[in-house]
């Protein structure tokens, strides 16, 4: 319901303004003496927050194996399409994972294109594409700026890992159950 | 030490003048230059950033203490911006008419420096014990010369914003010119009491800024040892918002106006000449708070009551005319600093005024007001000077 605001007169100190700019100077002095709070960036880093998405990248397995499968679902949901796979098979040197149907031949996440969604991370079954913590990065040509497989295993490193997935598939396999 | 000073007697009296007249310049011009530093460093602090405070060469970065803490205040800032501005292009754009525009920022110092001469920034005690200000040229129409000279500043406004040929420079030029107009008379009048008081008849009548120190440099208790702004606070708050308004700083802003009109008068300046305008500015504004300081608050007498001279004497400086010299130079600067300070305190407290209502506080609210103030200061000083 419309209603009427009641506009009382001005009082003589507000007529004069004068008061009102004291207490404002009151306060911008008091803004002077307050520490600052911008940061010297280069020499301070921001204190980066748990749950920060920066750069997509892929993670090991506290075993140091590779935990990517190729699945291509994070290629697939990637809504600026920054993400290209090659699938391939498991290398022959990594007898433990043979059972592996599929690993990454070639992994490349464009930056010039990545809008730092998550929804890769989201959407990864295997756990092994998190964005981290980083936040700056630069390159002086556009092929710099795409991060192939071997960049991306630099810059995830290692999380913990809670499933083992497929070390359990391997031993309910050999045990003769599928689950 | 006494051959230089012999020396310095028997220098032509032009050339003792003009040596002294390019020194006042040769502080004046980075002077101006650093308040914009000032300007820069006090803004950033009021809004919680660190300013400026990257720029060192590299053989200060050397000096273990003293070399990061100039950093951190930014100094050399002001060399990086000086070097910046004497060596850029300097373009002139096609539309504009040449000759104004050059004229413009040239206009703009000129009266910039010249109100300095009449403007008293010291004085010493002399062999006889008489006070001699520290003076380019110590006449008697002092103040009355200085608002002549000064107010030619806006011609700079007018002529940069008309010869640049386009809307927002002209918006700004006609903007200062009215603004200006507006608040010379209520600066003027405001003033006119002072002078009534220290014009006491029987004496020579004189417009020194020098007399206007003198009248407030009584001894203890006496009511000529009160600085002005005790006895004249109207007159002295009309004068400092005439003088906001007159120097174009905030809530004043109209002339450069950044939110509607880009930059105001020097939109289509760069480079030397735009920094020209600048220095002009921060001129004005250290002139015209040098002029408060004197009309209002005693000049250099360190503290109402306590006139220069006593001061020197409890500091036992009374033959040494140069410390004495030097002593009230420092007093002298260190109030007008606090009221440079005082402009920039105040541009970051207070919100542009709308055009009209800068109009309507110049016209309907100051001018009364000052007018009212003269005829009760009128009445008043004609009262006590009688009864004496």
């Amino acid at each position: 319901m419309a209603y009427v605001v009641e506009r009382k007169p001005l009082t003589l100190a507000e007529r004069l303004y004068l008061p009102q700019i004291f207490a404002g100077l009151r306060i911008t002095l008091k803004h002077l003496f307050a520490p600052n709070v911008t940061l010297q960036y280069p020499e301070e880093r921001p204190v980066i927050p748990s749950g920060y998405r920066g750069v997509p990248t892929l993670v090991r397995d506290p075993q140091g194996r590779e935990k990517c499968v190729s699945c291509q679902l994070c290629e697939f949901v990637c809504p600026p399409k920054a993400i290209r796979i090659t699938p391939g098979s498991v290398p022959a040197d990594q007898p433990d994972r043979l059972h592996i149907e599929k690993a990454p031949q070639a992994f490349e996440i464009d930056m010039l294109r990545c809008i730092y969604c998550g929804l890769c991370q989201e959407v990864c079954p295997e756990e092994a594409i998190f964005l981290q913590n980083q936040y700056s990065l630069s390159g002086y040509t556009r092929a710099e700026m795409v991060n192939d497989k071997a960049r991306l295993y630099e810059l995830g490193g290692t999380l913990p890992d809670q499933h083992y997935k497929w070390d359990k598939k391997k031993a309910a396999a050999e045990h003769g159950n599928t689950h | 030490m006494t051959a230089l000073y012999q020396y310095w007697l028997n220098l032509p009296l032009v050339l003792q003048m003009v040596i002294k007249g390019l020194a006042v310049i040769g502080f004046m011009f980075p002077f101006g230059g650093a308040c914009s530093l000032i300007e820069r460093k006090i803004s950033a602090w009021m809004q919680g950033r660190h300013g400026p405070n990257r720029a060192i060469p590299f053989w200060i970065a050397w000096v273990p203490i003293i070399g990061p803490l100039l950093q951190r205040l930014g100094v050399f800032h002001l060399m990086a911006d000086g070097g910046k501005m004497f060596f850029k292009e300097d373009p002139i754009p096609g539309h504009v008419n040449k000759f104004y525009f050059v004229l413009a920022p040239i206009v703009a110092m000129i009266p910039a420096l010249t109100t300095v001469s009449v403007v008293p920034f010291g004085a010493y005690i002399d062999a006889a014990g008489q006070l001699v200000p520290l003076i380019l040229a110590d006449v008697d129409v002092g103040l009355l010369a200085l608002f002549a000279v000064s107010s030619l500043g806006v011609y700079a406004l007018i002529l940069a914003g008309w010869a640049s040929n386009s809307k927002y420079p002209f918006l700004g030029g006609v903007r200062a010119s009215a603004q200006l107009i507006s608040y010379e008379l209520s600066m003027s009048l405001s003033i006119l009491p002072v002078f009534l008081w220290v014009n006491a008849p029987g004496g020579s009548g004189t417009l020194s800024l020098f007399a206007v120190v003198q009248a407030q440099s009584g001894p203890w208790h006496a009511w000529s040892g009160l600085w002005f702004i005790f006895t004249m606070p109207v007159a002295a708050l009309i004068f400092l918002v005439s003088l906001f308004a007159e120097t174009n700083r905030l809530p004043f802003d109209m002339a450069e106006g950044e939110a509607d009109l880009v930059g105001g008068f020097h939109t289509e300046y760069g480079s030397l000449k735009w920094g020209l305008f600048f220095v002009a500015e921060y001129s004005h504004m250290l002139i015209g708070s040098g002029v408060f300081v004197l009309l209002f608050l005693g000049g250099w007498n360190p503290l109402p009551w306590l006139p220069l001279a006593t001061f020197a004497g409890w500091l036992g400086l009374a033959g040494n005319p140069l410390v004495v010299g030097a002593l009230s130079i420092v007093i002298f600067l260190s109030k007008v600093l606090f009221f440079v300070f005082l402009f920039m305190w105040v541009r970051w407290t207070v919100p542009r005024f709308r055009y009209d209502q800068v109009m309507k506080l110049g016209w309907q609210k100051l001018l009364p007001l000052a007018i009212g103030n003269l005829i009760v200061y009128a009445l008043v000083i004609a009262w006590v000077q009688v009864k004496n």
